[in-house]
């Protein structure tokens, strides 16, 4: 808990307003913090914003340019809302040799989305990833951050009914965030 | 949340302390932890870097260049302050063992830094982690502030007059940041845009200080090293080829897993025996020996050692150590193509042959696959490829064009089988990929 109150204006939470404090202090150039705090951002206000890119690039001392820049060299960060849970099926070698695809298309039909689709209510995209580093355990997705592994079209309807009765519970933190 | 797999063969080295409840640093020190870090202290660098040279440890991301010698490049004396980098950004496909090593041994690969720090006099240290593995992003900075807590890290550490100070730092979706430079630039908060060498970054590498940057595998072998002694490192391997290594065995076996076996076990073992063999009374066809940019092996080309001396004279590579193996079943054109979709993807876009090779031979394998091809193809997606070696900046031109030449000359008649409008006899009805939204 950071004892001054958050930079007036900040459209982050204290604790992670507080944590980019901190972060940029690490390194020998503050732009080194860029990469990690546009991850953490989006983790808590779910994409990246016109409003992210704003204040980080305030916080570093960077032209908004050079934000959006480096924004979208990278697969993960994202500059639409994605749903609150986001369903990434690897279909990379190892998990296409123990049936990625077959789960992929069973989320499109199950979620009724395209690839780098969103649910209409917003609980749910979809998107076929590169390898996430699950190879010997294919084949896998990561939903949010949290790795489900071993996958069949069947464990796979219960991970995405586990995530359904999760928003239905009223749980407002995302799994694996 | 991933395990290890063990066989009556494997040698428990780097894996030794995996489910021992390791990442609590009271465990890890009763678990040998940090006496490595302890006697290197007293070593001092020369003698650091003398014990690596006969470890005969090479470097597990892939190049397998020797650990020692790569140290031993870095200037004594140096205007700007020097950086030990350790690449966690794990995405080579088939490749998933540095996540088992962050998540049941973080300190490690703390230990491994502390030890490459003293080695060449470096104040600070980085470990860097792909944004995908983000629950081991949380153990990773848990360990290093436990480390700081019993001063371990910071000002002064053990007591000794020698300040090091580790930051934990995560990436956010990029194949090409696992090459040194690009994830040096992606440390410096930039695009993952690969810098030219020469200058190495050993003299010139992160904010242009002398850096060494080392496979998350490699720097957690380390203390290894110095707790059992570099000469009984270097003969549980084989000649030049020092040590166990982490396999990543995946793909259509019956018991795909994470297993460490000594350098050079054979890969005909590996698969038949340490697998288990092809599932379902199903003929082996084919092996990607060390990850996705590896060139495939044929089965008569498996009774080989897995070190990087042997795969290399076998025409691949050990590469990352990610065995992906196919049965007879596998659509060899299918395989090369979803490889190159891969390799388009990730493609930075800095060098044009990258970036152009990469999209018209996904483009050019993608036609073939649906029977749109002509016979001229197959030699053009062979020449597109030749010519692309050796042209770009960074490795991954080279990562895409390899294995694709040896798919098509090792494969050649599979790929003809495709033309004249047939398609994929693997696939009849094999439609194109419905585009993207």
């Amino acid at each position: 808990m950071s004892t001054q109150p958050a930079r007036p204006g900040t459209i982050f939470s204290p604790a992670l307003a507080a944590r980019f404090d901190r972060l940029v202090t690490l390194y020998p150039v503050k732009r080194s913090a860029l990469v990690p705090m546009l991850l953490y951002a989006q983790d808590e206000i779910g994409y990246i914003s016109d409003a992210v890119i704003a204040e980080v690039a305030a916080r570093l001392g960077l032209s908004e340019l050079d934000v959006r820049n480096v924004v979208s060299y990278y697969s993960l960060l994202h500059t639409k809302p994605v749903g609150k849970y986001h369903v990434q099926v690897c279909t990379n070698i190892s998990c296409m040799l123990r049936g990625g695809n077959e789960i992929l298309e069973h989320c499109r039909k199950k979620l009724g989305i395209p690839n780098r689709g969103v649910t209409p209510d917003g609980v749910f995209s979809l998107e076929e990833v590169e390898c996430i580093g699950a190879c010997s355990w294919a084949p896998a997705a990561q939903v949010n951050y949290a790795f489900h592994e071993n996958l069949t079209p069947e464990s796979m309807d219960q991970v995405l009914a586990d995530y359904r009765a999760k928003t239905q519970n009223g749980s407002q933190k995302a799994g694996g965030k | 949340m991933a395990t290890l797999t063990t066989h009556p063969d494997c040698v428990p080295l780097v894996s030794w302390r995996f489910g021992k409840g390791a990442t609590n640093i009271d465990k890890y020190i009763e678990l040998e932890g940090y006496q490595a870090a302890r006697k290197t202290l007293e070593l001092g660098p020369d003698g650091i870097i003398a014990e690596m040279k006969t470890s005969n440890l090479r470097g597990r991301g892939g190049a397998g260049f020797p650990t020692g010698m790569k140290w031993s490049f870095v200037p004594k004396q140096s205007a700007k302050p020097k950086y030990v980098l350790v690449n966690g950004d794990e995405s080579e496909p088939g490749t998933c063992k540095d996540r088992l090593i962050f998540e049941h041994d973080p300190h490690a690969v703390i230990e491994g830094v502390i030890i490459a720090a003293l080695a060449i006099q470096a104040k600070m240290g980085f470990i860097y982690l792909r944004g995908e593995y983000r629950y081991l992003i949380e153990i990773m900075e848990k360990a290093v502030a436990d480390a700081y807590a019993k001063g371990f890290l910071g000002k002064k550490i053990f007591g000794s007059e020698f300040d090091l100070d580790v930051v934990v730092q995560t990436g956010a979706g990029a194949y090409e940041v696992g090459e040194e430079s690009a994830l040096m630039e992606s440390l410096e908060g930039k695009r993952g845009i690969p810098r030219i060498r020469p200058p190495f970054p050993a003299v010139v590498g992160l904010y242009g200080g002398p850096t060494i940057i080392n496979n998350a595998e490699t720097i957690a072998t380390v203390p290894h090293i110095f707790r059992i002694g570099a000469a009984e490192y270097a003969r549980l391997g084989t000649e030049r080829n020092g040590g166990t290594r982490l396999f990543c065995l995946s793909g259509r076996l019956v018991r795909p897993g994470v297993y460490e076996l000594p350098m050079g076990y054979n890969l005909k073992k590996m698969i038949y025996e340490v697998g288990g063999g092809i599932p379902n009374g199903k003929k082996l066809k084919a092996v990607v020996p060390g990850g996705s940019s590896t060139p495939v092996l044929l089965p008569e080309e498996i009774d080989i050692g897995m070190d990087f001396d042997q795969v290399g004279k076998a025409g691949s590579m050990l590469g990352s150590g990610g065995v992906v193996v196919l049965d007879e079943t596998v659509c060899m054109v299918e395989f090369a193509l979803r490889t190159m979709k891969f390799y388009q993807h990730e493609s930075c876009g800095w060098c044009i042959p990258c970036r152009e090779g990469t999209d018209w031979l996904k483009k050019s394998l993608t036609r073939l696959h649906e029977g749109g091809a002509v016979d001229k193809d197959i030699d053009n997606i062979r020449y597109l490829a030749e010519n692309m070696l050796g042209r770009t900046f960074c490795p991954l031109g080279d990562a895409a064009a390899m294995p694709t030449i040896a798919f098509v000359r090792k494969f050649r008649k599979e790929f003809e089988d495709h033309l004249e409008g047939r398609g994929c006899p693997y696939h009849p009805a094999a439609e194109p990929e419905p585009a993207l939204v």
